[in-house]
């Protein structure tokens, strides 16, 4: 397979024992999604860790993920450009809501001011501008999704991976955050692969929908 | 992570097992090797001449009784505080207070028990001068019986019992969490068991696997310990620890020959006792067993249980607070004649005497403490980190129990003579690291749990922000985790300062420390002076533990999840 950009799994299997709980095989290109649809303990969050690269050594991996060409099926999970938003929200409770954000900045020589002037900007375009100082545990449970949100998108990845990011909210909250999320990877050109067990989700990210085995799912019928 | 680098820090584990094992191991055989030598100029070896001191059977007897009986005692209480108070708001203050008794070295527990217990200890002077308010008759000498310091060793129980119950409810909560335990208890509950009989049908089979290897070194300590026993055991004959440690200070070759075959015999008699327990386990899981289907729910336990817990309880930590109370009046009394309850004047003559002494010894229990405290806390962080990055936990960490397992008494002897052969005896850098063979143990116990109970998905969501393991070990894991390391440390701290046999032996009687000196002055029975070095040696560990407790308070006083303690 020769394919420069996005994000390609090459024949992805992940066996626990003899077990294949995981068989796939796509090319989700920039600003696309793709759904990896699956009732809870399917090894979809699975799936994820072995694209991440944070697969536990007890399951066997087979096949190959490229990024942008590159092969990055052996990479350390610091090197892989792969961001991961997952249920929780994770934010770091000894640091700052500005903290969390500058720790998942790369650092390529801006001044201190400059990096401080992006991080309000970002929260900006989250709704959130004056929480920079804020400590994580004070924040609403939609404020910490957005703020985990543009922490992930900080670090600059080249692919986005949701493991249910919307499921610990409300209705309410839920719509509101998917829509956050599509419109700032769109605008970033993102590719995303996400799992989910809600049609909604699957319905709002608008591409294609599969299995863990990698067989299409029709979510209209449903 | 699927391919790990080598990096130095996967060597942890195995330099942490050497620096243990190695020197219990040389020890021990150091100890012991003189039985197998014949002793000039006597034409009985070793054991013979242990066989015919007649002390010999009451020394063996008063360890198996107050090791059992502590141990038993202690656990009991534990389980019984467990069952009854468990998740009750009283239960979280009394969770605060275990620490600080936690801190208390045992020598200061058992001199501050003395204060209190001995015939002209503060509960006679009580009574007496109640009686002569009420003008009833009463000797106005102190009485003739005996309280601490009995044949039977009933004093050093109490003692034993009251430093062993912090240590094991530590354990217990490090376990708890681990066995579900409020869920069970509430199925118990809605079942309508009582507490006791829910806790020991549902909670106890799965707690007491992971409570067995502490009590084990409970155990094993409760039979051994040395300056417990010479401050409350009795005295003629003593305890064959005690023995031991008078007999390895003569030279001549006769008592060396015992000493060496009496550690024989004690480290057999402790083995065999862990055996005898193991046995009792397996009598109580059959009696566990057989009631599973009984269906009897045991309402009726709860209640005399709760009552008697809470007066054990109350004396006990009662006792130990006056008893330090007392410890500190001492220091500055002036004229305190039996049976007043307070002393007539106060002077701070004691002080001022005993300075230059008190300063030297906490400037040596300070720089013991922090150097085998700061090694052990540096070398369990880089075994934890690297248990973490080969996502492993290994099974060999139960070898850090080593150390607590085999009696001090049994290995410390022989680590003395080499140290002597080698040169490096009396040395600070020395007595330290024999300090740090017993801290280490501890350290690990306490920050192990923590350690492993952080949520690694911290460190995955860093790791694909692309932070280093590095940076998201200095940067998210430690100040994260700031709190159990502080608590850990002042544990270590507290360990240390605690320690006599390792300073007195290693040290050569050269280094002297607090403890060394508080128990050096007991035979003097100094009271003033007594008071004064029991008091210092416990202020130590007491500030360890604020600090701990009050330094990510101050830290994270913006930050509501690390604020207050969990």
């Amino acid at each position: 397979m020769k394919i420069t950009d996005g994000l390609v799994l090459d024949h992805l299997t992940i066996f626990k024992g003899a077990k294949r709980l995981v068989a796939l095989s796509a090319h989700v290109k920039k600003g696309e999604v793709l759904t990896l649809m699956a009732p809870s303990g399917a090894g979809k969050s699975t799936a994820l860790a072995a694209i991440v690269g944070a697969l536990d050594p007890f399951f066997r991996q087979h096949g190959k993920i490229f990024l942008d060409g590159q092969d990055i099926t052996d990479l350390p999970i610091h090197e892989r450009h792969v961001g991961i938003l997952l249920q929780d929200d994770l934010l770091f409770p000894h640091m700052s809501v500005a903290a969390n954000l500058a720790f998942a900045m790369p650092n390529i020589g801006q001044s201190k001011g400059e990096r401080r002037r992006l991080i309000e900007q970002t929260l900006e375009e989250v709704d959130m501008p004056l929480h920079a100082n804020a400590d994580p545990a004070t924040l609403s449970g939609g404020e910490r999704a957005r703020v985990a949100l543009v922490r992930c998108l900080l670090a600059e990845p080249k692919a986005l991976l949701l493991d249910e990011p919307f499921s610990a909210l409300d209705q309410d909250l839920r719509a509101t955050l998917r829509l956050k999320v599509f419109e700032l990877t769109k605008a970033r050109a993102l590719p995303v692969i996400m799992v989910t067990h809600e049609h909604a989700d699957a319905l709002a990210a608008g591409g294609e929908v599969i299995s863990l085995m990698g067989q299409a799912l029709d979510i209209s019928k449903t | 992570m699927s391919k790990t680098r080598r990096s130095p820090i996967a060597a942890a584990p195995i330099v942490l097992i050497s620096l243990l094992v190695l020197p219990v191991a040389a020890g021990l055989w150091a100890t012991m090797s003189p039985v197998l030598r014949p002793i000039s100029g006597q034409d009985q070896g070793a054991f013979m001449s242990l066989w015919s001191w007649n002390g010999l059977w009451p020394a063996i007897r008063l360890s198996l009784v107050t090791g059992l009986a502590a141990t038993l005692i202690g656990l009991a209480i534990t389980a019984a505080l467990f069952a009854l108070f468990q998740g009750h708001r009283i239960f979280r203050v009394f969770l605060r207070l275990v620490a600080p008794f936690l801190a208390v070295p045992h020598a200061t527990a058992a001199l501050a028990l003395t204060f209190i217990l001995a015939p002209s200890g503060w509960i006679m002077r009580g009574v007496v001068t109640l009686f002569n308010a009420l003008g009833i008759p009463i000797s106005q000498t102190p009485p003739d019986f005996i309280t601490i310091n009995d044949p039977g060793g009933l004093a050093l129980i109490f003692g034993l019992v009251i430093k062993e119950v912090p240590f094991l409810v530590l354990m217990c909560v490090a376990a708890w969490a681990q066995c579900d335990a409020p869920r069970r208890r509430l199925v118990a509950s809605a079942l309508g068991y009582g507490r006791i009989t829910g806790f020991w049908l549902t909670i106890w089979p799965v707690l007491y696997p992971q409570l067995r290897l502490p009590i084990f070194a409970v155990l094993a300590y409760s039979m051994t310990t040395v300056d417990m026993a010479m401050i409350l055991g009795p005295s003629l004959p003593p305890s064959l620890a005690v023995q031991i440690s008078k007999w390895i200070t003569l030279p001549e070759p006769l008592y060396q020959g015992m000493a060496a075959a009496a550690a024989v015999v004690q480290l057999t008699l402790v083995a065999a006792t862990l055996l005898v327990w193991r046995f009792l386990e397996l009598m109580g899981r059959a009696i566990s067993r057989a009631q599973f289907q009984s269906g009897i729910r045991g309402l009726s336990l709860d209640g005399p249980i709760k009552f008697f817990g809470l007066v054990f309880g109350l004396v006990g930590f009662g006792v130990l607070i006056f008893g330090l109370l007392a410890l500190g009046i001492w220091s500055i009394a002036g004229f305190w004649p039996y049976p007043d309850v307070l002393p007539q004047t106060y002077t701070p003559r004691v002080w001022a005497e005993a300075q230059s002494g008190v300063i030297k010894a906490t400037q040596n229990t300070v720089i013991l403490a922090l150097l085998s405290t700061v090694t052990a806390v540096l070398l369990v962080l880089a075994v934890l980190q690297s248990e973490f990055l080969g996502k492993r936990t290994y099974r060999a960490q139960r070898i850090i129990y080593v150390p607590l397992l085999v009696p001090q008494i049994t290995f410390l002897p022989g680590l003395y003579q080499l140290t002597l052969t080698a040169g490096i005896s009396g040395q600070t850098l020395t007595v330290a690291f024999a300090h740090f063979i017993f801290v280490l143990p501890y350290v690990a116990l306490t920050m192990g749990p923590a350690f492993r109970a952080w949520d690694i998905r911290y460190a995955m969501v860093a790791s694909a922000m692309g932070a280093s393991r590095k940076k998201i070990f200095w940067q998210v894991r430690l100040p994260m985790l700031l709190r159990p390391i502080l608590i850990s440390s002042a544990v270590g701290i507290a360990t240390s300062v605690a320690q006599f046999l390792p300073s007195q032996l290693i040290g050569a009687g050269r280094i002297e420390t607090l403890t060394t000196e508080a128990i050096a002055l007991t035979s003097g029975g100094n009271r003033h002076l007594i008071g004064t070095y029991g008091l210092v040696q416990s202020l130590f560990p007491a500030i360890a533990f604020g600090l701990a407790l009050w330094v990510p308070t101050l830290t994270y006083r913006n930050r509501r999840t690390l604020r207050a303690p969990k």
